[in-house]
């Protein structure tokens, strides 16, 4: 038996919005993230005068990063105690599955597991 | 001659049990007893409901938790043998999430708690909680919820709509992001009926402002299907305009 640290992380399917994570891309990275010193000033699309990106960005706002899309998601952290990583993985998604610890209807999991240090 | 008998599931987080329990019996004369989630339903319940509030805080998602709780087993033995079951806001979230009936409750488009008049449109007039109002009838009713924008797939949707099993929408579209408005569904047998409004903060002209009387037909359509020896809500005054509330009859 090793121990590990199992990630589960819940998030929307693709194609249900995603309303914090449009609001936090739109209202905050996009429009904070610009960079004022070049122009500034959105034109109606939300590009600034300066001929930036389509989504937005400044290449030399937000440091660059070209940011186009934010998904939030819900994290819970396990720690596991298992023969090896992928049964550790495989018996958290049986626990997810059968208490609905995610909504299928919904939401899609991605889980992963990390040996914890000796 | 017996009173008519509904039990309001209680959790721990659930908040709209007492203003259901209040107007089940102050307002209409049923014999309402309080079901504790690790209780079972009392032999002889003839209805059943699920009142909103914030069942474990909304802990993982609202309603996730309570569906696993004890007395779900029965909630869900008592549905398939046809009693009716009303839940409401966080009853329905409990609803969905424990598949009694489809879909999921979303987080609000707006992301905010939503605590507002709303008006409803009457889309199946033939469940045990609307069989007293007819297809496109308003209720202005509040709605009061964070995690109210309906949501299921295409093809259930499809399937909502075409098995009559959208009880009610918002007459706004666009109140919380709910797909084609949806705001109350049943299961395929009709008696599982489940909406994010509340109607128990509606049925009262002292807490409606608008009007009260499409609100207390869906208490209405409840006593309405019952057996006739079992009615016996007779004993309330509509209340409108400032008549007096009658008292519950008790016998």
């Amino acid at each position: 038996m090793r121990r590990f640290t199992v990630t589960v992380v819940i998030e929307n399917k693709q194609g249900l919005s995603d309303p914090e994570g449009e609001t936090i891309l739109r209202d905050l990275v996009l429009k904070e993230g610009r960079d004022e010193s070049n122009g500034g000033g959105d034109n109606e699309n939300g590009n600034n005068e300066n001929g930036n990106n389509e989504n937005g960005n400044n290449e030399n706002g937000n440091n660059g990063c070209r940011i186009s899309e934010i998904k939030t998601a819900k994290m819970l952290r396990m720690t596991v105690d298992s023969q090896d990583a992928e049964s550790a993985v495989r018996d958290v998604r049986r626990v997810c599955d059968a208490l609905h610890l995610y909504n299928p209807i919904v939401s899609s999991v991605d889980i992963t597991a990390e040996p914890r240090p000796e | 001659m017996r009173l008519v008998k509904v039990g309001i599931v209680v959790f721990p987080g659930s908040n709209c049990d007492r203003d259901m329990h209040h107007v089940l019996r102050d307002v209409f004369g049923f014999d309402v007893q309080y079901v504790w989630h690790t209780k079972p339903v009392p032999a002889g319940t003839d209805a059943v409901v699920l009142p909103g509030g914030f069942s474990y805080g909304d802990r993982l998602r609202a309603g996730a938790i309570a569906a696993h709780s004890p007395v779900m087993s029965d909630v869900r033995r008592l549905a398939s043998e046809g009693t009716p079951v009303l839940g409401v806001c966080n009853g329905f979230q409990v609803l969905t999430e424990s598949g009694i009936l489809p879909g999921a409750l979303l987080v609000n488009e707006s992301l905010g708690f939503m605590c507002q008049w709303t008006s409803l449109v009457v889309e199946n007039a033939s469940t045990p909680f609307t069989s007293m109002m007819h297809a496109g009838q308003r209720i202005p009713i509040p709605i009061a919820n964070g995690e109210g924008r309906y949501y299921a797939d295409e093809d259930t949707v499809r399937d909502l709509w075409r098995g009559g099993r959208v009880v009610f929408r918002y007459a706004d579209d666009s109140v919380n992001g709910s797909v084609d408005g949806i705001a109350g569904i049943c299961n395929d047998d009709g008696n599982v009926v489940g909406m994010m409004p509340h109607p128990e903060r509606a049925a009262e002209y002292e807490t409606n402002p608008v009007d009260c009387g499409p609100a207390r037909m869906i208490f209405e359509s409840l006593a309405g299907c019952m057996p006739a020896q079992q009615i016996s809500h007779a004993g309330y005054a509509v209340g409108v305009g400032g008549e007096e509330k009658g008292e519950a009859r008790s016998q």
